[in-house]
């Protein structure tokens, strides 16, 4: 129990601290166009990371092929289809945990 | 330089994120309450406030590892608020202390929200559209807490696969130029490429190498 609030305790100062040195360092500044470019690709970049990370992460390090992927293939459906985003969620949660019943 | 909405437009815009971030919520709460007791996993979704670094070390933590390995396993995943950051920067206003607290309202889904693709973000947007998901985060938690031992466990729901349409929606809603399809399919590439090799956290932080395509002038 107490090892859960030391985790807690550093995660959140650590967390803070992350978030806050690229504002305090850079706040306010102008850049130029070609830094600006490349900033502005930086929320693309990492929501490409993150999707493949969600869907074959095993955890630890390595790869793991599971019903996730199914999920993927029907939120893919779903954007497609144009449903709301609540809509795409729940079709990818529903078909994950029906591939994991069959 | 550009105007900034107002908070009530950035709580507007997030509103599409309070479910499914409420049901991640929820598979937090049902997930942590065995290894870390009641409070501790609410407190952690009020003060560190990363669904995937809370996830992290909440794994760690189940699977027998002590502090130091949760630790560095949430930090890992931490570290992309580093670049993030550092690419909002610019465009907040105020002390430092001021941009700082501005600072702390970064993630994914705000950042998202908030950036304009040329480079600036719209601070209004960040901090509305992250005011959503924290009430929605921090509920969803105390209620897989409480309701832990009847919901079950939440992969047998695919609720994992919520973060995978989650940033899936939010990719394509990006992938507006051809540099940003780029983009995408560059840092989807280099965190695959890493997974086997590195420890968690670190592909997804190399992956944001792959905004250098923006330095290539024309496309």
């Amino acid at each position: 129990m107490t090892t859960a609030w030391i985790v807690v305790a550093v995660l959140f100062v650590g967390t803070a601290f992350m978030r806050a040195v690229g504002p305090v360092a850079f706040g306010g500044r102008s850049i130029s166009g070609r830094g600006s470019a490349v900033v502005g690709l930086v929320a693309p970049a990492l929501l490409g990371a993150l999707v493949v990370y969600e869907t074959v992460s095993a955890g630890d390090r390595g790869v793991a092929l599971d019903a996730r992927l199914v999920g993927l293939a029907a939120a893919l459906v779903a954007l497609a289809l144009r449903l709301p985003l609540i809509a795409v969620v729940l079709v990818a949660a529903a078909a994950t945990a029906l591939t994991r019943l069959v | 330089m550009h105007e900034h909405s107002n908070v009530s437009a950035g709580a507007r815009a997030g509103l599409p994120l309070l479910l499914p971030t409420l049901a991640l919520g929820i598979s937090f709460g049902v997930l942590a309450r065995p290894v870390m007791g009641p409070v501790a996993p609410i407190a952690m979704s009020i003060l560190v406030f990363s669904g995937a670094a809370q996830f992290a070390a909440l794994s760690v933590l189940a699977a027998g590892g002590g502090a130091v390995a949760a630790i560095t396993a949430g930090m890992l995943l931490n570290a992309r608020w580093l670049p993030m950051g550092f690419a909002i920067g610019p465009s907040l206003r105020g002390g430092p202390l001021a941009r700082a607290a501005q600072g702390l309202t970064i993630v994914d889904a705000s950042f998202v929200i908030a950036s304009r693709g040329d480079g600036s973000f719209d601070r209004g947007l960040l901090m509305g559209a992250t005011a959503v998901q924290a009430v929605a985060w921090v509920s969803g938690t105390v209620v897989g807490v409480l309701a832990g031992p009847v919901l079950g466990d939440p992969s047998s729901l695919g609720l994992d696969a919520i973060f995978v349409a989650f940033y899936l929606a939010l990719l394509l809603e990006e992938a507006h130029s051809r540099r940003a399809i780029a983009a995408g399919l560059g840092g989807a590439a280099i965190a695959f490429a890493l997974m086997p090799f590195t420890p968690p956290g670190v592909p997804i932080v190399a992956a944001s190498l792959a905004a250098l395509v923006g330095l290539r002038s024309n496309a």
